[in-house]
């Protein structure tokens, strides 16, 4: 059993193996997650372009310098978290905590912003129900705009705070001193997933604020 | 290795319930899905039995409660909305529970490791957290029929808006049942869809390369991708009609400006690639048997592997045939129907090559070439029945029919069904040990075979006289009420053919414990799970094994048995021995 319980990241590699497992698995894995972000997406685009009286002009209802800022934010802690890496790749173990621990606030902070956000917007009428949609306050949009949108940006995060969760994880085991310059696996699957989510948020921010 | 040392010191829970080990697993998946296999067909049963006699007291429906049944003083008399219940879950059960696990499930699990030369999976605990997943998914499923209102009663589609609010069909807790239990299974399929196609790409033995693993093992890695990029569609789209169902969303339901069409062509996009999930394992296997049982090798190996890539690729973009009658701009549906039909080229030149495998063959007709051989004459027909379909014009006609019904259960049941006998024949060895009994396996084969196209065939017909697909009582039209004798003949055919089944699940549970001994390799095949004790030990391989071959080799003339195993040897470095590894027999 000492074997499963083992990092499974170099089992037997064979010759000719290109990445190790863990890695391609993350890879495969991610290309999965792309889909399901297809389906929302997609069926986003075909709303919109179906309804287009349900959804109002940019920066009508959404606040569109505060997410700009936020995702400012969040394009900063992908940086952090490649410095986490890059620390750790060189072996240096108290930059692999210090970049984990500020990726990890950054993260915190963008999800903090965004339940802000989510607070401020249904006190204004803009939920995600059909029957409720402005029935607080007269604003812009229709039932499917506040469908997609908290679906869109609520499984993102919700990514985002399973990577948070995540990546405590990974301090954790780096504050036991786990990994090195020869160990660094789960350093580089965790930043693989936060890049991704951070490329999603790229998407998001853009179709659904900014267009 | 350590893992060696430690296999005989594993707790009892360790071994057989919470194992990581892939091939405990395989049987976990097998056992499960058999289970799921019996419940669908019961199901199956209780509709047929409304078909044939419809609204006659059901025997044995006053065991049911007053919810499903209507008790009278003759019997019980099934419901309507029990009937909806009985046609959604049969096809949900039978597809997500049954097929898909045992092809994916149990056959991904068993052989992929086995095949190309691998201790285990990559990653042995995702493995055994993916079975972790699937059984609970599907005792949720079962629970929904416990659940007031019933279980989900909308189709194995559910169609929105008629899924997306209960006051459609009475169905509320079930239906969101539904949803969250496909989710769960979802987490299930995509844990082993990423286990698969890791393992495959990485933990080849020295020599495997890629057009040196065995048709079985290239079908399961394709299915693995398929899957990997169709579930998260479907988890999308459950999720939204879940909001809709719970929070009030409306992006299917019409009456808030929502979008049913939408639905269809979420869960369709999903949808078609599923239908090549639950076949092209079925095709792997079927190639396996077959080369085994005609003692030749497989006729056109490359082209049987791009056929298998060319049939996943088309998948993705065919998948408007299934709403030609939901509305669509004509030029659209036309794409759709040639995009349709060009699959036909790749399944054909499947079909044709495993004519000529078998052509001129020594041929073996043991139970898994049987049942492989009715597979391929099943898919033929199956097959040609889809491309009626395909055609726009033709499917105006017969479109939610019984003719679509027999076209599926060609596929699905005559299909998919048969490889899944002949694969659970072929490597029960490396499950359990020993061999199925033969006698009866062909017992079981001929009158499956005879039964199941009597049950099946006629469907065509009254489809084409217009006998709906979904339909509580079809006497209530006119034009139907002569069809009732074919329905009633269907009905004693069908209780007939699950009878039959009796005859699989006694020879497969008495040998077991009664079966003849299976040595390494019993029926003389090639590939690397035959190199190994039967069943293999935990950790598969004692040494790595080294291939030199391919998994085809019969009736080679360098040799003088009639089968090559991959990792024998060539002539030339016997003459020296080698320190090659040998397959250690324990």
């Amino acid at each position: 059993m000492s074997q499963a319980a083992a990092s499974t990241a170099d089992r037997h590699p064979m010759p000719g193996m290109m990445v190790y497992n863990v890695k391609l698995g993350m890879w495969i894995f991610l290309l999965s997650e792309v889909m399901f972000f297809t389906a929302l997406i997609g069926s986003y685009i075909i709303l919109r372009f179906a309804h287009p009286d349900h959804f109002a002009e940019p920066g009508a209802v959404l606040n569109v310098p505060l997410t700009a800022f936020n995702t400012f934010v969040l394009i900063c802690s992908s940086v952090s978290m490649v410095k986490a890496y890059a620390a750790i790749t060189q072996g240096d173990q108290k930059g692999l905590r210090f970049w984990l621990l500020v990726t990890i606030l950054l993260g915190t902070f963008f999800v903090g912003v965004q339940v802000v956000e989510y607070i401020i917007l249904a006190r204004e009428g803009f939920v995600p129900m059909a029957e409720l949609y402005g029935v607080a306050h007269e604003i812009e949009g229709a039932a499917l705009y506040g469908a997609t949108f908290y679906t869109m940006t609520g499984f993102h995060g919700t990514h985002v705070t399973i990577g948070i969760l995540c990546m405590w994880f990974v301090l954790y085991r780096a504050w036991q001193g786990k990994y090195s310059a020869d160990n660094y696996g789960a350093v580089e699957i965790m930043g693989l997933y936060w890049h991704f989510v951070d490329l999603v948020w790229i998407i998001l921010f853009t179709i659904v604020y900014l267009i | 290795m350590d893992a060696h040392a430690h296999a005989h010191e594993m707790p009892w829970i360790r071994r057989y319930i919470f194992s990581t080990d892939h091939k405990t697993i395989a049987i976990q998946f097998l056992l499960m899905s058999l289970f799921f296999l019996v419940v669908g067909g019961l199901l199956a049963m209780m509709m047929r039995w409304q078909l044939g006699f419809p609204s006659e007291p059901m025997p044995g429906g006053m065991l049911l409660p007053d919810e499903m049944m209507a008790p009278t003083p003759a019997g019980a008399i099934m419901l309507p909305e029990f009937y909806n219940s009985l046609v959604t879950m049969h096809g949900t059960i039978m597809i997500f529970f049954a097929i898909m696990p045992l092809l994916v499930g149990v056959f991904g699990n068993l052989l992929i490791p086995l095949q190309i030369g691998a201790d285990d999976m990559a990653f042995p605990r995702l493995n055994m957290a993916s079975f972790w997943m699937a059984f609970p998914a599907g005792l949720l499923m079962l629970a929904s029929f416990a659940v007031e209102g019933g279980a989900a009663g909308a189709g194995w589609t559910s169609y929105a808006p008629l899924s997306a609010s209960g006051e459609y069909t009475g169905v509320y807790l079930g239906q969101q049942l539904w949803l969250i239990s496909l989710t769960i299974l979802g987490f299930a399929s995509l844990a082993g869809a990423v286990n698969y196609i890791t393992t495959i790409i990485n933990m080849r033995a020295p020599g495997m390369t890629w057009f040196r693993m065995p048709l079985a093992t290239w079908a399961l890695f394709i299915t693995a991708i398929l899957i990997l990029l169709a579930i998260p569609i479907l988890a999308g789209a459950l999720i939204m009609l879940l909001f809709d169902q719970t929070i009030g969303t409306a992006f299917f339901l019409p009456a808030s400006d929502g979008e049913p069409l939408l639905w269809q062509h979420l869960f369709w996009f999903f949808g078609h690639p599923e239908v090549y999930i639950l076949i092209l394992p079925a095709m792997g296997i079927t190639s396996d048997v077959l080369a085994n049982g005609a003692r030749k090798p497989v006729f056109g190996y490359h082209a049987m592997v791009l056929a298998i890539v060319a049939i996943a690729f088309l998948s993705w973009i065919v998948w408007g045939h299934h709403m030609f009658q939901s509305g669509m701009n004509p030029m659209l549906g036309t794409t759709f129907m040639i995009t349709t039909m060009v699959i036909a080229v790749p399944s054909a030149i499947k079909v044709f090559n495993w004519l000529g495998t078998i052509y001129k063959g020594n041929i073996h007709l043991h139970t898994p070439m049987l049942h492989a051989l009715g597979f391929v004459s099943m898919f033929i027909i199956g097959g040609l029945s889809g491309v009626f379909m395909a055609s726009t014009p033709v499917d105006v006609y017969i479109h939610d029919t019984y003719f679509i019904v027999a076209h599926l259960h060609y596929v699905l049941f005559g299909g998919s069904l048969f490889a899944i006998f002949a694969g659970i024949t072929f490597w029960y060895p490396k499950m359990f040990g020993r061999l199925m009994n033969e006698k009866w396996g062909r017992i079981h084969f001929w009158l499956t075979m005879i039964l199941y196209n009597i049950v099946f065939w006629p469907m065509h017909s009254i489809g084409i006289q217009g006998h709906m697909r979904r339909i509580y009582d079809p006497t209530q039209y006119e034009f139907l009420q002569p069809l009732q004798p074919i329905n009633q003949f269907i009905t004693m055919a069908a209780f007939a053919l699950v009878a039959v089944q009796v005859i699989y699940a006694l020879n497969f549970i008495i040998s077991i414990w009664k079966g003849k001994k299976a040595g390494n390799n019993p029926w003389k095949a090639n590939s690397l799970e035959w190199t190994v004790p039967s069943p293999p030990p935990h950790g598969n391989f004692e040494l790595v094994p080294i291939v030199y071959r391919g998994p085809y080799e019969y009736s080679a003339p360098d040799v003088e048995e009639d089968y090559w195993l991959q990792d024998a040897p060539p002539p030339s470095e016997t003459a020296a021995p080698a320190l090659e590894p040998q397959p250690v027999a324990d």
